[in-house]
């Protein structure tokens, strides 16, 4: 098992180089993460976040930017293994595949719609630790007409880039929420991952 | 994998103590017919629910809740929340004119609420099992005893006295339907887009709560997927 999860990290890393050299334009991967480095990316994707909720375009628009957001700054493919929970270690590599492809869109439709809440809000990165082998960064909402909430990103190196696993909003985590919502939905259709993956696209 | 769970002393992160699950299903199932029939369709007509006049409502039922708020705050021993909580109500109930504005929040005192669910968590009360109320929703053994208590002991419920005691029931009664027009789009995700809305409400209220009470999650049990 710890092989076979050496050799996905090793994939995932390829993957990441390639991503960040040819579609972004980095030079290379960082090697090393700092908290600064956590704290930088989670501003540049906080930037971003912001700039789609002030920008006044239509939802389904906003759903576009967000997963463009998304895929750019989360490890989609760990969160979505992760959610998947114990069926992923059956499923295929080409199940895994469209599997992640398809929770891609469906995470950021499900809280795109829920970014549409902070039009007229804003996020604010405030600070950052090390926890483990990983870096929470910290960030307050400030939301039109409500109290400010907290809102935290855990952010990894451990797939070749500095990217973000998991969110944490006033305790409440991603991962943990979406690994229920995965496994009630698996559940549901006898624990066909195919039938999953293709309700998952409309979802 | 069951040998895992079988060796494990300490509860997992996601591990949750809902022996009477099938039960508290079926008060979950009664809960969401109300809220179906009743709530939703009526908060709908409140719009956002942050208009002047759910707010006033809001910030009015607030306000009535300070005084037992200062009685958890003093009982759990946080001297200097009491002292701001004191300062808040006076502030509010004089300038906010009886509480329907909330000038404390402008003049850096924001609202510090607590319940006895909290002060038994401070006393070192465990959580016990977690409950699913009528109407009330999601708690635990520790909360709904809370509930139970701030009832009994807010001092304003010895101070005002019918008909104003019924207009304070009202103002709470519409406050819910603001509350539930204000976070509408979580409550209908949840309710009614989830594969198991039961079990997104538990995750939900339990991880909320610990985060509330600062019981919040060592760094330990955080999850490291690279790691599993």
């Amino acid at each position: 098992m710890h092989n076979n999860h050496s050799m996905m990290s090793r994939r995932r890393f390829a993957a990441g180089f390639a991503l960040g050299s040819v579609a972004l334009a980095l030079p290379l991967p960082s090697l090393a993460l700092t908290v600064d480095d956590a704290k930088d990316m989670i501003g540049k994707a906080v930037a971003e976040i912001n700039t789609t909720i002030a920008s006044g375009k239509s939802q389904t628009a906003m759903y576009g930017d967000f997963e463009r957001i998304f895929s750019r700054y989360a490890d989609v493919p760990t969160i979505a293994r992760s959610a998947l929970g114990v069926a992923a270690k059956k499923a295929s590599s080409a199940q895994m595949a469209s599997f992640t492809k398809a929770f891609q869109g469906y995470i950021s439709r499900k809280y795109g719609a829920r970014f549409r809440e902070f039009i007229g809000g804003s996020i604010e990165v405030t600070d950052a630790r090390p926890i483990k082998s990983y870096y929470e960064v910290i960030s307050v909402a400030h939301l039109k007409g409500q109290a400010p909430f907290d809102l935290r990103w855990h952010v990894s190196d451990k797939s070749g880039r500095n990217l973000f696993f998991n969110i944490i909003i006033e305790g409440v985590n991603m991962l943990a929420s979406e690994r229920t919502e995965i496994g009630a939905m698996l559940d549901k259709r006898g624990g066909n991952i195919d039938k999953l993956i293709v309700d998952l696209k409309t979802a | 994998m069951l040998a895992v769970a079988g060796c494990a002393k300490a509860p997992v992160s996601d591990a949750v103590n809902d022996p009477a699950e099938g039960f508290n299903r079926k008060v979950f199932a009664f809960n969401v017919a109300v809220d179906k029939a009743v709530l939703q369709p009526v908060s709908g007509v409140a719009g956002s629910g942050r208009g002047p006049i759910l707010t006033g409502v809001h910030n009015f039922a607030a306000n009535l809740d300070t005084p037992g708020d200062i009685v958890n705050n003093v009982l759990q021993g946080r001297l200097m929340r009491a002292a701001r909580n004191t300062l808040r109500f006076g502030v509010n109930t004089t300038a906010g004119i009886g509480g329907l504005f909330d000038p404390s929040t402008a003049l850096g005192l924001p609202a510090q609420e607590t319940d006895f669910g909290e002060t038994l968590y401070v006393w070192g009360v465990g959580e016990g099992n977690y409950q699913m109320l009528p109407i009330l929703g999601p708690s635990t053994e520790r909360d709904t005893v809370g509930i139970a208590v701030d009832y009994a002991i807010n001092p304003l419920r010895f101070l005002i006295k019918s008909p104003e005691s019924d207009y304070v029931t009202g103002a709470k009664v519409i406050d819910k339907i603001g509350s539930r027009a204000r976070h509408s789009d979580t409550v209908d995700s949840i309710l009614y887009d989830s594969a198991d809305p039961y079990a997104q409400a538990r995750l939900l209220y339990l991880q909320n709560r610990h985060y509330t009470l600062g019981e919040a999650p060592s760094d330990a049990s955080f999850e490291d997927p690279y790691a599993q």
